[in-house]
């Protein structure tokens, strides 16, 4: 690494700087300031047209503005964004997970907690008792749907609105994450496993 | 007793309709800025389940200052503090009081001038109360013992005293053509013609003028590109240490101050409540075609052209609002003493000269 003279460190401001003087077109402000207007009433004008017009139920395709009105209007979310979690169901109804635990020990900040078991059918080995996601500490990073070797957790739900009045509430349960999946968009609760898995 | 009744309706009708309007201002101010921006602004209070564009938001917003918690700060001026906002409130109202805002209304024998107090002072009477605002602002840093509020209301006053002389000369010119400083005079002078078929209106009498009076006139108001005294969240402003009513009182009276500004522009320069070629007997174009209308629906007209007038300004004051960004406090001082200063004098001088070769 080079020494650097701090005591004789010259920066020139004059290049660094690019000063743009005003020409007397600018200084009398007058027309400048007009031209400013003619852009806001052009806008103005424009969406109050518009705004008239869907009144008399006209020029539907057309927008007035360019921002959604929430809770009623949403904006559409990619397919591929990652919203609250969801485990996916076996075609009998039953939890897909087989409590292997990858998801808990990849998860960057230990949102997930696996109680495994052994399952009442000896043809399967584990399946979990209990599986929770403290949704708080969940950083929606998305490794444990890409560590979980035979799709039962989705991120694909598009909810967004992860909001409650109790913090208790919001670690959710394995039956919660199975039914309340409904999210706009979203595949179906059994929809079959991705190809490469199955 | 019938001249006390009719003036105490007056009064009256002008105060019911300068509040209500001011309270519409929010709203149109809110919705017309949105509109701008492509948003569509506030639209989410209701009652019982219905919104009408928005229009409840203002009751609203009325109501959540009423329940704000009123704060005096320690140690600050408890009298002055109160006082402050009724100081700044108070002349915005009153100016109205000589406005014109219709022409004389004949009922039968009777006859009702359409203006609460025509003083042969009115265009002066406008201008003291117009710097008495000064005072509210300037108590309003005072009184509340905060050093940011104290400087805000120095800068308020050094910028309101500063325009309200540039303010005061861009008018004088008028004056000068008109030769009254009674306002009815002067709007009624207006209705006359220029050539034959331009109407006298104080804008083509006047036109720099009237490009000088605009920016200090909105600088009295306070209001963007002019809003230093306030700089709401950057700078402080004088109204740091107000809350609930207030505070609304402060901003209830910059949305007067706008609707004042509209009613004294549309009748120092364009006109008043007279619309071209309109007479007390009924239209009488320049090419010669008549169109006679009865009294009462040509005082209709009047008295609707001047508010359709103040309409347009507050919309243009509020356009000007939405679309330029503020000036840098030096910046706001050279325009004034700099630039339009001796724009004014030379206005004066001009306006002089013509008038000399002209007679």
């Amino acid at each position: 690494m080079a020494n650097i003279d701090y005591n004789n460190l010259k920066t020139n401001y004059e290049t660094s700087v690019q000063k743009v003087e005003m020409g007397l077109w600018e200084k009398i402000y007058y027309p400048e300031v007009i031209r400013g207007l003619l852009l806001t009433t052009g806008h103005f004008v424009r969406n109050m047209t518009v705004h008239i017009a869907h009144v008399f139920g006209l020029a539907r395709n057309k927008r007035g503005a360019v921002t959604y009105q929430y809770p009623e209007e949403r904006r559409p979310i990619h397919r591929r964004y990652r919203g609250r979690h969801r485990l996916m169901k076996k075609p009998d109804g039953s939890e897909r997970c087989t409590a292997c635990m990858l998801c808990e020990t990849i998860c960057p900040t230990q949102c997930i907690s696996i109680i495994p078991q052994e399952h009442p059918d000896p043809a399967v080995e584990k399946h979990p008792a209990s599986y929770e996601i403290d949704i708080l500490r969940c950083c929606f990073c998305g490794y444990c749907v890409e560590a979980c070797p035979c799709d039962a957790i989705r991120m694909d739900t598009q909810k967004v609105e992860i909001a409650n009045w109790d913090r208790t509430r919001m670690v959710y349960d394995k039956e919660y994450l199975m039914t309340d999946i409904t999210g706009p968009g979203a595949p179906p609760e059994n929809d079959p496993p991705l190809w490469w898995l199955q | 007793m019938l001249q006390t009744a009719i003036i105490l309706a007056k009064i009256w009708g002008v105060l019911l309709t300068l509040v209500s309007l001011a309270a519409i201002m929010t709203w149109v101010e809110r919705k017309q800025s949105a509109v701008m921006q492509d948003r569509l602004g506030a639209n989410r209070a209701d009652v019982l389940g219905l919104r009408i564009i928005g229009l409840f938001q203002p009751m609203a917003d009325g109501l959540k200052m009423f329940f704000k918690e009123d704060f005096v700060p320690a140690r600050g001026d408890k009298f002055l503090h109160t006082l402050a906002p009724m100081i700044a409130f108070f002349p915005a109202l009153l100016t109205f009081a000589v406005i014109p805002f219709g022409d004389v209304l004949r009922i039968g024998t009777l006859e009702i001038p359409l203006q609460i107090a025509n003083l042969n002072i009115g265009y002066l009477f406008i201008l003291a109360f117009g710097g008495l605002t000064i005072y509210g602002t300037v108590l309003a840093g005072w009184s509340s013992n905060n050093k940011y509020s104290l400087l805000g209301g120095l800068r308020a006053g050094a910028q309101m005293i500063s325009y309200e002389v540039v303010l005061g000369l861009s008018l004088v010119g008028l004056i000068m053509v008109f030769g009254t400083l009674q306002l009815d005079i002067m709007v009624k002078k207006q209705g006359e013609l220029l050539f034959g078929f331009l109407p006298a209106w104080g804008i083509f009498l006047q036109p720099l003028g009237f490009l000088l009076f605009l920016p200090s006139a909105i600088a009295e108001t306070k209001r963007v590109p002019f809003d230093l005294p306030e700089g709401e969240s950057e700078i402080i402003g004088y109204y740091t240490e107000y809350s609930g009513m207030r505070f609304g009182l402060f901003y209830f009276a910059e949305f007067i101050e706008i609707i004042v500004l509209s009613a004294i522009m549309a009748t120092l320069f364009f006109g008043g409540y007279q619309i071209p070629w309109l007479y007390a007997e009924g239209f009488q174009f320049p090419w010669g075609w008549e169109w006679n209308l009865p009294h009462l629906l040509v005082v209709i007209l009047q008295i609707g052209s001047f508010f359709a007038k103040i309409a347009f300004f507050c919309w243009l004051q509020v356009l000007i609002r939405w679309t330029l960004p503020r000036f840098r406090y030096d910046q706001l001082m050279r325009l004034c003493w700099v630039n339009i200063l001796p724009l004014a004098v030379l206005n004066i001088v001009l306006t002089g000269l013509v008038l000399m070769i002209l007679n």
